[in-house]
C-alpha cells in the first residue's frame, strides 16, 4: 500500500472500552496515525462517515438493533478488511444474557417508556451477520494485541494472538496457579490468551474474558470447579459473563442448570 | 566433580549459610534462592538465609499444592511450580533486531547475558533436569548460546532432600533425593540449623574453605545419610523397566482417550516441566519503521499451533497431544538422548488444574489393553 490505508473504528452495542484501548495506545498512538489514515473515529475526531471505501474496519459491539442488522452489511460492502474487537463484537458480550430470557419483561422493568425501545430478541456477534476476516479477542481488548494486529495488518503477516490457554501467558509471567495453590476458581484453562493472565497476577482466578480458547474442555474444567468446592449456580455464573453467548461456554453453563 | 578430589564433609550453621550467601553476592552474583511468594516456593533474589522459608513444607497431591507451617528446617519444603529451569532457559529470550531497511538492513545478534548467578537451594531432581537441558541445549549441532552463557557462570548449591513431597517419585527415576552432580556445593540440611556441606567443583571446594565451619563427624555424617534415606520412601513411583517399547507399540490403548476426556490441553504440565525445552520464535515488527526482531518463547506440544503444518494440525486433539508428550516424556527421549525425560519431580501431577498423575496414566498404560 503506497498510501496510507484509511481506517475506520465503528461502534454497535458495546461500552466502547475497547476502541477506546485504541486512544490508551499513548506511545504508540502517534505511530499509528502516521501508518494509517484515521478517516472515521467517533470517539477521537469529528469527522464524519464520508460514505466512501475503508480499507480497514474496526467493529466493535454486538448487533443487537434491527437498525445494526443492517448497518453491518453496509459495512461490510464498504470494507476491504473486517476486524472485530472485542468481546460484544466476536461473541454477543454480556449483554447476549438476555438470549433466550424474557426481554419484553426487562424492557418493561428497565424503561419508563418502554415504547421507545426497539431491539433485537438476540444480542449476536457480528460474524454471525457478514464475514469477520478477523477477531481479536477481550473484554477487554489488550492494547499489545491491539498493536499486533495493526502491525501485522500493515506488514500484510498474521497477527500473532496464539488461541492457547491462558494459562501459558500465566506460567511465562512466573504467576502462582491460583487454583492449584489456593483452591480459587479460574477460567485460565479453557480461556485464549491475551491478556497476559492479568487476574491471576493479582491473585485472582481467570474471568473468561477473552472467550474460549482452542479446543476448550470445559467439562474436565467444571468437574474440578465442583470438586473444589463450587455448586451448579457458581459454575453456570462463572461460564455467564462476557463471552457467555460463546458456544463453548454456553454449552457449559446450560450443562449447569 | 571435576579435580576436587574426595570431598571432604564440613559443618556450617545458619551463619555459615549468610557467609555463604554474602561471599556468593561478593563475587558479583545475584543468589537465588527458594522464597515464599503467593502460597509457593519461588527462585527469587536474596541476601541473607532469614529470607529462606524457615518453618514451612509443602503439602502435594494431583492438582493441589500448598504451604503449611511445621518444623524449623530451613529446606523443608521440597519445590515449588517452576525449578531452576527459568533462570537458565528463559521463558523469553530475544534472538536478534534489525536495524536499517532494504539492502541495508543489518541483524544484530542479542548479546550473551553477562549476569552472573547462584542459585541455593536446587533439588536433586532439578540438577538431574538441568543435566538433561544440558544435553538438548548445549551438546549436538544446534546449541543455545544464551542457555550456555548462563549455564556456565551459574555457580549450583544443592540441597539434598530430607523429606518428600506426595507427588515426589525421583527415588524410582533413580535421579533423587540425593544430588549426585551437577552442584558446586550440595548441603544437607540436620536439625538446629547445622548444614553438613560438601563440595563438588574446585569453585565449591574454594568457596566452602572460605566460610567459617567445622569438620563434620562421622556421626554427623551418618545422620545427614539418614535423613535423605528417610526423602526416599515415596508414595509415587514408575516402573520404567521396558516403558519407552511398551509406550511406542500402544498408540491405541483406551487410556489415551480417557486421559483425553480429563485433560484441559491447558500446557501447564509442560510449563512447570523442569526438562521441557520447546521453543517457538515469534516476529515483532514495529509500527513505525521496518525494524523488526525475534523473540524465542516457550512453547508446549499441548497446543494447537505446535503441530500446526500446512492443512492444519497434526495433532488436532488432547488424546494425541497427551500421547505426544508422555511417549515422548517416558519413551521416545531415549531414542533422542539417550535417557528418560522426566526426573521424578512431580510438578506435573501437582500443577495440573486437574490433577493428572504421570505414574497413574504410566501404570495404566503398561497393563495390557481392554
Amino acid at each position: 500500500m503506497s498510501a496510507r490505508p484509511r481506517l475506520a473504528v465503528w461502534k454497535f452495542s458495546s461500552c466502547d472500552g475497547c476502541q477506546l484501548s485504541l486512544l490508551d495506545c499513548e506511545d504508540e498512538v502517534l505511530a499509528v496515525a502516521n501508518a494509517i489514515e484515521i478517516a472515521y473515529f467517533p470517539e477521537a475526531t469529528r469527522r464524519d462517515d464520508d460514505g466512501g471505501h475503508y480499507d480497514i474496519s474496526f467493529v466493535e459491539g454486538s448487533v443487537t438493533t434491527p437498525h445494526e442488522a443492517e448497518m453491518i452489511k453496509d459495512i461490510r460492502a464498504r470494507s476491504t478488511t473486517l476486524i472485530t474487537l472485542g468481546a460484544c463484537a466476536t461473541s454477543g458480550g454480556i449483554q447476549a444474557l438476555k438470549n433466550g430470557a424474557d426481554v419484553g419483561g426487562f424492557i418493561d422493568a428497565v424503561y419508563a417508556h418502554p415504547e421507545f425501545i426497539t431491539t433485537l430478541d438476540t444480542a449476536t456477534p457480528i460474524s454471525d451477520h457478514v464475514k469477520v476476516d478477523f477477531e481479536l479477542r477481550g473484554c477487554p481488548i489488550s492494547k499489545k494485541d491491539l498493536i499486533e494486529l495493526i502491525s501485522a495488518t500493515l506488514a500484510g503477516r498474521t497477527p500473532q494472538t496464539p488461541a492457547h490457554a491462558a494459562c501459558i501467558e500465566c506460567k511465562l509471567a512466573g504467576h502462582v496457579c491460583v487454583m492449584v495453590a489456593e483452591g480459587k476458581p479460574c477460567l485460565g484453562p479453557v480461556t485464549h490468551a491475551g491478556c497476559g493472565a492479568l487476574c491471576p497476577g493479582f491473585a485472582r482466578g481467570c474471568y473468561g474474558c477473552f472467550g474460549p480458547k482452542e479446543t476448550p474442555n470445559t467439562a474436565a474444567l467444571a468437574a474440578q470447579l465442583a470438586a473444589n468446592g463450587a455448586d451448579k449456580r457458581a459454575i453456570r455464573r462463572l461460564f455467564s459473563t462476557y463471552n457467555t453467548n460463546a458456544p463453548a461456554f454456553r454449552e457449559e453453563a446450560k450443562a449447569h442448570e | 566433580m571435576t579435580g576436587a578430589g574426595t570431598p571432604i564433609p564440613v559443618m556450617i550453621d545458619v551463619d555459615g549459610l549468610d557467609a555463604l550467601i554474602a561471599a556468593l553476592a561478593a563475587e558479583g552474583r545475584e543468589v537465588l534462592g527458594p522464597v515464599r511468594r503467593d502460597g509457593a516456593l519461588v527462585f527469587e533474589p536474596i541476601g541473607a538465609a532469614g529470607e529462606l522459608p524457615r518453618g514451612w513444607v509443602d503439602e502435594q497431591s494431583g492438582g493441589h499444592y500448598r504451604l503449611k507451617k511445621e518444623g524449623t528446617a530451613f529446606f523443608g519444603a521440597t519445590n515449588g511450580p517452576q525449578g531452576i529451569k527459568r533462570i537458565l532457559h528463559t521463558p523469553h529470550q530475544r534472538l536478534w533486531r534489525t536495524e536499517g531497511s532494504g539492502d541495508a538492513t543489518e541483524i544484530i545478534p542479542e548479546p550473551l547475558d553477562d549476569t552472573r548467578r547462584a542459585v541455593i537451594g536446587a533439588r536433586a531432581c532439578d540438577l538431574a533436569a538441568m543435566a538433561v537441558q544440558d544435553r538438548v541445549l548445549m551438546e549436538g549441532t544446534y546449541g543455545d548460546p544464551h542457555y550456555a552463557a548462563r549455564r556456565g557462570s551459574l555457580f549450583v548449591v544443592a540441597v539434598n532432600c530430607t523429606r518428600a513431597a506426595d507427588t515426589c517419585f525421583c527415588a524410582s527415576m533413580n535421579t533423587g533425593p540425593k544430588a549426585t552432580a551437577g552442584y558446586d556445593i550440595a548441603l544437607t540440611e540436620l536439625e538446629g540449623g547445622r548444614f553438613l556441606a560438601v563440595s563438588g567443583s574446585d569453585a565449591g571446594a574454594a568457596m566452602l574453605s572460605g566460610l567459617p565451619s567445622a569438620p563434620a563427624s562421622a556421626a554427623e555424617e551418618a545422620q545427614a545419610e539418614e535423613a535423605i534415606e528417610g526423602a526416599r520412601d515415596q508414595q509415587r513411583r514408575i516402573d520404567t523397566d521396558g516403558l519407552p517399547q511398551i509406550l511406542k507399540t500402544r498408540p491405541d490403548h483406551p487410556r489415551w482417550s480417557e486421559v483425553a476426556s480429563r485433560c484441559l490441553n491447558c500446557a501447564n504440565c509442560t510449563m512447570v516441566c523442569p526438562t521441557c525445552f520447546c521453543t517457538t520464535v515469534e516476529e515483532v515488527s514495529s509500527l513505525e519503521g521496518p525494524e523488526t526482531e525475534r523473540v524465542a518463547r516457550w512453547a508446549s506440544c499441548f497446543t494447537v499451533d505446535f503441530s500446526h503444518i500446512h492443512g492444519g494440525a497434526v495433532r488436532a486433539g488432547a488424546k494425541s497431544r497427551y500421547r505426544q508428550w508422555l511417549t515422548h516424556k517416558l519413551g521416545t527421549w531415549v531414542d533422542q538422548f539417550g535417557e528418560l525425560g522426566c526426573v521424578g519431580c512431580g510438578r506435573c501431577i501437582s500443577w495440573c488444574p486437574v490433577g493428572i498423575d504421570i505414574t497413574e496414566e504410566a501404570a495404566a498404560l503398561r497393563r495390557e489393553e481392554g
